[in-house]
């Protein structure tokens, strides 16, 4: 009987089962961020690349496949992402030299479960008109009267932003942050909303002076025709160079635990952390690459060298529950 | 117990499977993150979401009871035209159109930016210009959508009804107006309500509109809890006080119902009209359809057209027709299933005698008042756990056959079916109840069993209602956007998840071609529904 049934589901399913040299993604980016970059390893190894991309509940979905998953790698937009899959042990070590070789220890987990494969900073636009460059600009100053209406963000919800709540309570405390956060809802031009180019382009029309904002938008914006003209109106500055230096967040990769691929999926991630992939990151998408020496693009190198946060990201992350739990206490989006 | 009785139980029961799971999920515990929104921000949750459903049911009445009546009973030029034009805005997804306006209407948007121009403002504390990113601004967006679910149903409801009673009610010496709302509209109230429920937990289940009008509501908070606070348990809990607002809505429907007229089938009198309206009358009757038409239709389509024409170049895809293809797969199949499934619950409906009877429709139809994401999940649940049982059970062959249910477009289909048996029985049952049980007695003497009634007697006078039915879920399940983003298999895009792409991103442009073949592909079904109701009534 049993046998039957195996044969007749085999035949059902002979269709729909993923071809043997391949690698299977769950992604949080967006497919037109990352294929690119797949379809140059696609090109190189033969291995097809096959990818079911979601902005929410990809991390449910692999936890409650279990142990017949088909997802080999998750690419996360986020650290935050990266250190849940590892808490709720979907994760397995990423063994390789070459990772090892190619990303600093400070953007992969100690114990080898997620490797960063992009840095993006958490940036502060101002506007050239009304504002000029803030060259001594810190994120604690956003709370000050003297900004009063003058500042645009995304929701606080958002995981960019939780990760800057959750770094200002890594570095100054839970009661000091709640205060900040209060400080900063006082100065909004208006409620949280948009994307961070939105918030840019806010400023360009004049509803605000300062925005919060990734740096790869602004790189984005400058080669859109229709952007460009937002971007142009704004300075892009990197909070804290006097002090701790400015917030970073990652984008980065994780090879599940059950992955029926998992040569392949290393592989991938090897090619992810190598200098051509990573020299696309910097130049198509605008971001940071986490490889040390691989060139950035000459927009993003126009902006300057500047000093990044230190602060591990997996102690950042401690403080991210407590970081929405003051966000909703102050109703920072309401 | 018959093979009906367990054919409807056995639906109830397994559409609301996924609910059931949430519900126990819901039971686990965990309820300080629970405590700490209830103390913090709950209750603005609640607040916010009770007036969204309020504003947009108001606005649809306002838009669709109008527009409903014009139609059914008055003949104004372009009246055949507008007729079912009217319904277009159905085909329309939400977060489209919420996007073109907000582009539109935006501080940083074009009209606002040629205001400034002209009058010379310099910065927002110059001049008042509404906020479209607010609750009522949501509430227009969503009106504007959901309206044709209204105006469809209360047309048909008044076309329905007996001219002679409104013209009795004239020769008494009301007024048309006083006619209306003396004895169409109560009449009708049975239909209205219906309409609203489906319109009310729409609304409820919205998240990407309100997500971009930054409104923060019920479902804002289901997807917080969960993905923010990672507890899925809370976030359950949330859901369940999101289910007590959809069971209040249905069972003010079924309230309504209960005392409404039915059976009066009339033949029908599509092309007899009881008001000639001319002049002013005509002019103001026409003017209104257009305006509705223009915001809702219009003005969005020719948005994207302008975006489609712009950015040609980057938003064409040579992968469209696979994309529109998956889109059309997946809705004939869930239109088909929901419509089958709501015909046997139905009936069983009809013909059962203990009040009981109503129990699998309403188990069923829970599905519809979740937000798409977590009624994804709340698939999932069950779905994996039925194939790791499948996967042990064949654990002593060599075969494996991984996640036959959750891996494959099953997955998709059953939660679309949950999500939207909703409407198809909606559409069934409000069609059933006009058929005379007579008949049901007529058929019986004439020696036939419940499954020739069915197929020959109940059938044939149900086209409308099935067709209404499928139409209406077809539609849907070209919009829905989350379940099918998180459910999918690897590399499967339907047009609304290719759209998302873009949206998620707010470039909206560079999906525009895509927008549109969700709505052209909306608009054939919606044609040949038109046409075959219009053959029928001749």
């Amino acid at each position: 009987m049993k046998r039957l049934f195996a044969v007749v589901f085999t035949s059902l399913t002979c269709t729909s089962v993923v071809a043997d040299e391949a690698v299977n993604i769950y992604s949080f980016r967006q497919p037109f961020l990352i294929q690119p970059i797949l379809d140059k390893f696609t090109a190189q190894t033969g291995i097809k690349t096959n990818v079911v991309f979601s902005k929410k509940g990809l991390i449910e979905r692999v936890k409650r496949e279990g142990k017949h998953s088909r997802a080999d790698l998750v690419l996360t937009s986020n650290f935050s992402s990266l250190i849940q899959l590892e808490e709720l042990a979907l994760t397995q070590p990423i063994n390789s030299k070459q990772v090892a070789s190619n990303i600093p220890a400070e953007f992969r987990d100690p114990q080898g479960d997620w490797v960063a494969l992009t840095k993006r900073v958490r940036n502060v636009y101002s506007s050239k008109m009304r504002t000029g460059e803030l060259k001594s600009l810190t994120y604690e100053a956003l709370a000050d009267a003297k900004f009063k209406g003058k500042i645009c963000t995304r929701s606080g919800k958002h995981p960019y932003n939780l990760g800057l709540v959750a770094s200002m309570i890594a570095h100054h405390g839970e009661a000091y942050t709640k205060t900040w956060l209060q400080g900063v809802k006082e100065n909004l031009a208006r409620k949280p909303q948009g994307n961070d180019r939105a918030q840019v382009k806010s400023v360009k029309e004049g509803l605000c002076d300062l925005a919060l904002g990734n740096s790869y938008y602004f790189g984005k914006m400058l080669t859109d025709d229709k952007q460009k003209a937002w971007a142009e109106s704004v300075h892009i500055n990197f909070p804290n160079q006097t002090n701790r230096g400015s917030h970073l967040n990652v984008s980065g990769v994780v090879m599940t635990k059950y992955a029926k691929n998992p040569d392949n999926a290393l592989k991938l991630i090897e090619f992810m952390t190598g200098d051509e992939a990573q020299n696309m990151y910097a130049s198509v998408n605008m971001e940071y690459p986490v490889k040390p020496g691989v060139k950035l693009s000459p927009l993003v190198a126009s902006w300057g060298s500047f000093k990044e946060d230190k602060l591990p990201l997996s102690e950042i992350a401690k403080y991210r529950p407590v970081a929405l739990k003051l966000i909703d206490e102050v109703k920072f989006d309401l | 117990m018959s093979r009906w009785h367990v054919a409807a139980w056995s639906i109830g029961v397994c559409l609301s499977t996924p609910l059931a799971f949430l519900i126990f999920e819901s039971l686990q515990g965990d309820s300080e993150v629970f405590a700490h929104l209830w103390n913090t921000v709950l209750w603005d949750y609640v607040s916010n979401t009770v007036l969204l459903i309020a504003g947009v049911l108001v606005l649809s009445c306002i838009i669709a009871l109008p527009l409903g009546w014009l139609a059914a009973y008055c003949n104004f030029p372009g009246r055949r035209f507008f007729e079912w034009a009217l319904m277009l805005p159905l085909a329309m997804p939400t977060y489209i159109i919420a996007y073109i306006y907000t582009d539109l209407l935006d501080y940083a948007g074009p009209i606002q930016i040629k205001l400034r121009d002209w009058f010379g403002w310099q910065s927002p504390n110059d001049y008042w210009f509404f906020d479209i990113r607010t609750l009522s601004g949501a509430a227009v967006m969503i009106a504007l959508v959901l309206y044709p679910y209204l105006y469809l149903i209360f047309k048909t409801a008044l076309r329905e009804q007996s001219f002679k009673l409104i013209q009795a009610s004239q020769l008494m010496g009301l007024s048309p107006m006083q006619s209306f709302f003396k004895v169409s509209l109560p009449m009708a109230r049975g239909a209205v309500v219906a309409a609203l429920a489906l319109i009310s937990m729409e609304t409820m289940a919205d998240f990407a509109t309100v997500h971009y009008f930054a409104v923060s509501t019920l479902t804002t908070a289901v997807y917080d809890t969960w993905l923010g606070y990672y507890s899925l348990t809370a976030a359950a809990k949330i859901s369940g006080i999101m289910l007590l607002f959809l069971f209040v809505s249905l069972a003010l429907e079924r309230l309504s119902r209960k005392n409404s007229v039915v059976h009066e089938r009339q033949a029908s009198q599509n092309d007899e009209t009881l008001y000639q309206l001319t002049g002013k009358r005509a002019f103001l009757a026409t003017s209104y359809c257009v305006l509705v038409l223009f915001f809702a239709f219009v003005l969005p389509v020719a948005v994207l057209l302008g975006y489609a024409f712009d950015y040609y170049e980057q938003a064409w895809n040579s992968e469209f027709f696979l994309y529109a293809w998956q889109s059309l797969k997946i809705a004939i199949w869930v239109s088909v299933a929901a419509v089958l499934l709501s015909l046997l619950v139905v009936f069983h409906q009809r013909i059962g005698t203990h009040t009981s009877k109503y129990l699998p429709g309403k188990f069923a139809s829970t599905g519809y008042a979740l937000p798409g994401t977590v009624l994804a999940i709340a698939v999932l649940l069950p779905l994996t756990l039925l194939d790791n049982k499948i996967n042990e059970w064949f654990s002593e062959t060599s075969f494996e056959p991984g996640l036959l249910l959750s891996g494959s477009i099953f997955a998709m289909i059953f939660a679309y079916v949950v999500r939207f048996y909703a409407i198809a029985h909606g559409a069934v049952e409000a069609s059933y109840v006009r058929i005379s049980p007579s008949l049901d007695m007529a058929s019986q003497s004439m020696g036939k069993n419940r499954m020739q009634t069915l197929s020959l007697v109940h059938f044939p006078m149900l086209r409308r209602g099935i067709l209404t039915a499928a139409l209406l879920v077809f539609i849907e399940c070209m919009k829905e956007l989350p379940a099918a983003l998180l459910l999918r298999p690897f590399n499967y895009e339907t047009l609304a998840t290719h759209v998302f792409q873009y949206v998620s991103d707010e470039q909206l442009e560079l999906a525009s071609i895509s927008a549109l073949l969700i709505v052209i592909v909306g608009l054939v079904p919606l044609y040949i529904v038109n046409r075959s109701m219009e053959q029928h009534s001749q």
